[in-house]
């Protein structure tokens, strides 16, 4: 992404909304290791003297482009700055990042419907198909597949990558830049906990942190 | 506009998103499918690049115009004051106002004089919904002039505002080019037999009223209240004081709306008995817009009999 954390409101830079804000923690870390906050800032999270609030808060942390918290509302939020970034001729590139189980608020297929009939070819959405949400895996408690074919059919170029394989990742990215006159969507399959033994497709990790053991034990796995 | 002639608030706001359209280029317009009815559609021909049509969409309007307004637009997202407020209130809450979006949200057909469309289409609670929200400001225009003034008013400062409209037409109460102040209320008359206060469609039925008891000799004062938030407390506490009785009149529900939010300053500031005229926790029905007001109790002639009561 084209920012610069040295000028976090730079009118040019590229917008990354979190439509599925309730994964702030991988936002804030990835803001800390590109420079936009200190890490140490990291061990505040979720607490009362911190500016890292549980969801994103665009008022409060650098880097966050659109307070996100309430699913379903960031694709509409990135709609609007990329018909801005066409009304004022400016060629930055909006990205947004839903949830498979947000998928299933209505209000995602408003603002896609929207995206593919303003042909917003600087839009470019990724949705981390995990298959989990809070009360099971998203197939059984109301599936929204098939994803793909659903993209398509409002108006959008999809590709589809493994979404732990950087080199996929990067690919899809740069296709999606060539893209003209509508927008693409990313499905990325992705495994939740990915790397860590008693992590790995268990919802119920969906928005809890491990304690000193359960931290000791992720880190081990991960090295 | 010249007064005594009558004009609906939704019009004089088309007119006046034009004007401010042209001195204004970040000005923006979403409408969702009502353009006509809003009359968005007068921006929208002047301006097509700078109009978007959402469609049937509420929800995605209003986080779209969160989007533009991230980017440096200021934008008027127009539609129903049901729909506006009531179909995507979450997205008001959350993408609106927490962030402090400089989104104006712009509610026409409010209240029953919507007329013929019925219950549905009457939004009797959008004031209530909206003035419990943080940062957000709520204005209801009383006639031609003051909406001219509140549309363009309203873009001068950074923030989200909510702007109530009316479908029917109602009398010009002031002279061309008045300038109002957001938070004063506008008083007229120094009447101490009672206090009006009313917002919106209803202002000119209250000065009817002042009218026709001035005439048996009872001098009352009418208050137009155009800001419902921030609410002018002043105001308030000097007719508690000056004035034997309080009413409050609105095309509104009577909970969480103008009554509510004057109720809510008399409890703090000096406690006195408040006359809560309006919707009484009840739906509109279809007929005309002056019938309706006059079947649930809305007029000059209503108003005269609770100040005799």
């Amino acid at each position: 992404m084209r920012v610069d954390p040295s000028n976090p409101k730079d009118e040019n830079r590229d917008r990354f909304v979190l439509s599925k804000g309730h994964a702030s923690a991988g936002l804030y870390a990835t803001l800390a290791e590109r420079g936009f906050i200190p890490v140490e800032d990291l061990k505040g999270f979720r607490k009362l003297d911190s500016y890292l609030q549980g969801h994103p808060d665009m008022k409060k942390i650098a880097g966050v482009d659109m307070t996100t918290g309430s699913l379903g509302q960031g694709l509409s939020t990135a709609n609007g700055m990329a018909l801005s970034a066409k009304l004022d001729k400016k060629d930055f590139r909006v990205y947004c990042a839903l949830g498979d189980g947000e998928i299933q608020e209505g209000e995602v297929w408003e603002a896609a419907m929207s995206a593919g009939h303003y042909k917003l070819d600087n839009l470019c959405v990724i949705v981390d198909n995990n298959n989990l949400q809070i009360d099971g895996t998203v197939d059984k408690v109301m599936s929204p597949y098939p994803i793909v074919e659903k993209f398509k059919s409002f108006g959008f170029h999809t590709i589809e990558i493994d979404g732990h394989d950087f080199e996929q990742i990067i690919k899809a990215f740069d296709e999606a830049k060539t893209v003209k006159g509508k927008p693409t969507a990313i499905i990325a399959k992705t495994v939740k906990g990915k790397g860590v033994s008693f992590m790995e497709n268990q919802g119920s990790w969906h928005g809890k942190a491990p304690n000193e053991e359960e931290l000791a034990q992720a880190m081990k796995d991960l090295m | 506009m010249d007064k005594d002639t009558k004009i609906a608030t939704r019009q004089s706001f088309g007119e006046a998103l034009k004007e401010l359209g042209e001195k204004n280029g970040k000005i923006v317009v979403l409408d969702a499918d009502l353009a006509g009815a809003t009359k968005t559609n007068i921006f929208g021909k002047a301006f097509p690049d700078r109009f978007f049509d959402m469609g049937i969409a509420e929800q995605d309007m209003i986080g779209t115009a969160a989007g533009l307004a991230s980017c440096g637009k200021i934008p008027y997202a127009a539609s129903f004051a049901a729909f506006a407020t009531g179909r995507s209130y979450d997205q008001i809450r959350s993408s609106v106002c927490y962030p402090k979006a400089n989104v104006k949200i712009c509610g026409t057909h409010a209240g029953v004089t919507v007329g013929e469309d019925g219950a549905t289409h009457q939004m009797l609670e959008d004031l209530s919904l909206m003035r419990g929200l943080p940062n957000m400001t709520v204005i209801c225009p009383s006639d031609d002039t003051q909406t001219r003034w509140a549309v363009e008013e309203v873009s001068k400062f950074e923030g989200p505002v909510y702007l109530r409209l009316s479908r029917a037409a109602t009398p010009v109460i002031y002279d061309a080019g008045t300038k109002f102040e957001i938070g004063k209320m506008v008083q007229f008359g120094e009447g101490t037999k009672a206090t009006v206060f009313a917002t919106g469609a209803v202002v000119s039925e209250s000065l009817k009223a002042q009218e026709i008891l001035a005439e048996e000799g009872i001098d009352i004062r009418v208050v137009d209240v155009h800001t419902i938030k921030p609410i002018d407390r002043e105001m308030i506490i000097k007719c508690a004081k000056e004035t034997d009785k309080l009413i409050s009149i609105e095309d509104h529900s009577i909970i969480g709306g103008l009554g509510s939010a004057i109720a809510e300053v008399l409890a703090d500031e000096c406690p006195k008995k408040l006359v809560r005229m309006g919707m009484k926790d009840e739906f509109g029905k279809s007929g005309k817009a002056m019938q309706l007001l006059e079947y649930f109790g809305l007029v000059s002639k209503n108003i005269v009999e609770e100040v005799k009561r």
